[in-house]
């Protein structure tokens, strides 16, 4: 076998066949939602090893999706930095301009074999709500997406995208009115319509099997990345790889195939917002343990168990959870996750588009906020050869009114 | 035997299905808990579901939602769930549950909870997003402090997993009406009917109540005809919140007013018939 197709330590089996990974993850939901959910394990196990399935899945993404996405040497953001050389993954430049359109290829496909027609998600930028509706109006499927008000307001463009697509965007007034809420809301939707409805969800969170799917989807992103690296630098594997953490399906995309290389550092960024002492919502670095939105993971939450609001800047990573799998590599030591306040995101933004030409989602800037830090303490540790690679999930043009507001 | 199986034993050697009722605690405000308790006691209910209000409840309607929201908005807690049990049980012996979400119960610890449930007089637990698979972190808590434990099956739920959710209850089986929320208008009659048939035949071990969408005596006696017991919880939540929300009201009335709900719900709109002294 190439060296490029070894992947994950085969002692990384997480999940388990319940979905937990270590102490977290599992199915904490209504009993209306266990039919259903069995029949999505079940339909997933089928076709994830399917070759026609799996070739559909590398089709749309290659014809329409734009993959391979590159993987683009930042010279001059190396040079100002003074560290490792940097590398991003071109997440920006996939079809609808992030990440998120890897997993809703591979949810629709599935919901299409099992026969669901309406398709209903969840959102927070809008950039999953976006994906979602986008594959949507390529299969002629109905689609509902919930979304905060308050994040309506703050990533209108993206509502403005949705409705083009031909989705209804479904207003979630409870709470505090982001993403955690339209969540709440989107799960209602759920156990209300189980028969015929479809629940796309747009991160590495919920009851099992979401968060495994949602990663294996996503793990193109660190398997093209391992290629591309074995072809511009003659090596397996690089010294660290840095990526923005909100539920975390773009962080797990290229770490996971990675996580059996003991040699890799992985650094995820949270959102630690006006700080960790302040309202943040780095959930892996001031949450505890809980169940929220069906599985058990690290949340914030009060001392009575209720679920504290989050805040970040950036409308993606404002969410008081955390898939179930980052809680289990925090724990066992395999990841590390800092937190990075609106502030130092905000430079973030400055850093990379001024040096790079890419302007990065907000979500994308906490990863490069952390990139001075990592990229010195690579070389100092491995020399001036050493290589740091950032997920840069999104593009920010989404952002640009809170950019511009803010900068 | 549980005050709940003696209940549903002595309702059965008469041939009268149970009236559940569900009510959030510190709803309306936290000081009308222990008097509701009792008004909805005296107006026939044979075992009550106290709600512990959760900030992001998943299955639950509107009026579930918004009384949640209310309670918490005034501050209630934990500590009030089971000071308000133990006022009730000092003047009751109606089987007492509380039902909820499991995190607040997880942050609190299972067997501190567990403890102080019993301690107040509470029979015992619905826990709705505590399937069977991960019930493990409570079932053995809840048996040594003699708390039933409630599970739910709904209409998609298969014939075998009918079955093994039996096998784990205690206290009764709680069939979910409808595939929908708290408070979800029951469509379709012989869709549910049939359901509840095939439940009946399944669940044998155990009562079978069947909640979600009930607001009159008239569903509740077309659908008690397949289970033994029924439970109301949105219908009686906004009626309370009409009640409390009119200002020309004053507290007696508002009791007196719950009190007649809850008896009309159970016996229609005919004179009550007295209840039998146990």
């Amino acid at each position: 076998m190439p060296e490029t197709a070894t992947t994950t330590d085969a002692t990384y089996t997480a999940p388990d066949a319940n979905g937990h990974f270590g102490s977290y993850g599992g199915a904490f939901v209504p009993e209306i939602l266990h039919p259903v959910l069995r029949e999505l394990r079940e339909a997933y196990a089928h076709y994830k090893d399917e070759p026609e399935f799996d070739e559909e899945v590398r089709s749309l993404l290659r014809e329409y999706a734009g993959r391979p996405t590159p993987l683009t040497y930042c010279n001059r953001l190396t040079d100002e930095i003074g560290g490792a050389r940097i590398y991003a993954k071109r997440e920006d430049l996939l079809h609808t301009g992030a990440h998120k359109l890897n997993n809703t290829i591979g949810q629709i496909l599935l919901a299409r074999r099992m026969g669901k027609d309406r398709i209903i998600a969840e959102t927070g930028a809008g950039q999953h709500g976006v994906a979602t509706a986008t594959v949507c109006a390529k299969f002629g499927m109905d689609c509902i997406v919930y979304m905060g008000t308050e994040d309506m307001e703050r990533q209108r463009l993206n509502v403005e995208r949705m409705r083009l697509l031909g989705a209804e965007v479904r207003p979630a007034t409870s709470g505090s009115q982001t993403l955690k809420d339209a969540t709440n809301e989107a799960i209602r939707d759920w156990v209300s319509n189980p028969a015929d409805t479809f629940y796309i969800i747009g991160s590495v969170v919920g009851p099992h099997p979401y968060p495994m799917m949602v990663r294996d989807f996503h793990r193109v992103i660190g398997e093209e990345t391992r290629e591309q690296l074995l072809e511009k630098e003659g090596r397996k594997a690089p010294d660290a790889i840095a990526a923005c953490v909100g539920g975390g399906s773009n962080a797990l995309g290229i770490f996971f195939p990675f996580i059996g290389d003991p040699g890799v550092e992985m650094v995820g960024a949270e959102a630690a917002g006006e700080g960790l002492d302040g309202r943040n919502a780095a959930t892996l670095s001031n949450g505890t343990p809980g169940v929220l939105h069906g599985a058990m993971s690290v949340m914030l939450q009060d001392d009575a168990g209720q679920v504290e609001i989050a805040h970040s800047l950036s409308a993606g990573l404002d969410y008081p959870g955390v898939g179930p799998e980052h809680a289990h590599l925090r724990d066992t030591g395999r990841v590390s996750y800092p937190g990075v306040t609106d502030e130092e995101a905000l430079e973030g933004v400055k850093l990379l588009s001024e040096t790079e030409g890419i302007i990065p989602a907000l979500e994308t800037a906490h990863a490069v906020a952390i990139l001075p830090d990592l990229a010195r303490r690579m070389a100092d540790a491995h020399g001036d050869d050493a290589v740091v690679i950032f997920n840069c999930s999104g593009r920010g043009d989404k952002d640009m009114d809170t950019i511009a507001a803010n900068i | 035997m549980s005050r709940l199986d003696r209940t549903f034993r002595s309702l059965r050697s008469r041939g009268e299905p149970a009236m559940g009722l569900f009510l959030t605690n510190g709803f309306p405000t936290p000081d009308a808990t222990v008097p509701l308790l009792h008004a909805i006691d005296r107006g026939g209910a044979d075992f009550i579901e106290l709600g512990m209000p959760f900030s992001d409840p998943l299955a639950e309607g509107l009026p579930i939602q918004r009384s949640s929201a209310r309670a918490l908005a005034q501050g209630v807690t934990m500590a009030d769930a089971f000071e308000h049990a133990a006022r009730f049980r000092a003047d009751s012996t109606t089987p007492l549950l509380l039902m909820g979400y499991v995190n607040p119960v997880l942050k609190y610890g299972v067997d501190r909870f567990c403890t102080d449930a019993e301690e107040a007089g509470v029979d015992g637990l619905i826990l709705p997003d505590l399937p069977p698979e991960e019930a493990g972190v409570v079932t053995e808590a809840a048996a040594r402090h003699n708390l039933d434990l409630v599970f739910l099956i709904a209409p998609n739920s298969t014939d075998a997993r009918i079955r093994e959710v039996d096998e784990l209850a205690s206290g009764f089986v709680y069939a979910v009406s409808v595939t929908g929320l708290t408070g979800s208008d029951i469509k379709g009659s012989t869709t549910v009917d049939a359901y509840l048939k095939r439940a009946r035949t399944l669940v044998d071990d155990t009562p079978l109540c069947v909640g979600f969408g009930i607001k009159s005596h008239d569903d509740a006696m077309r659908l008690t005809q397949h289970t033994d017991g029924f439970i109301v919880g949105s219908a009686l939540i906004n009626h309370c919140a009409e009640l409390w929300d009119d200002d020309a009201l004053d507290r007696a009335a508002r009791l007196d007013a719950v009190e007649t709900f809850a008896r009309r719900l159970k016996y229609g709109s005919e004179e009550p018939v007295p209840e039998p002294e146990p």
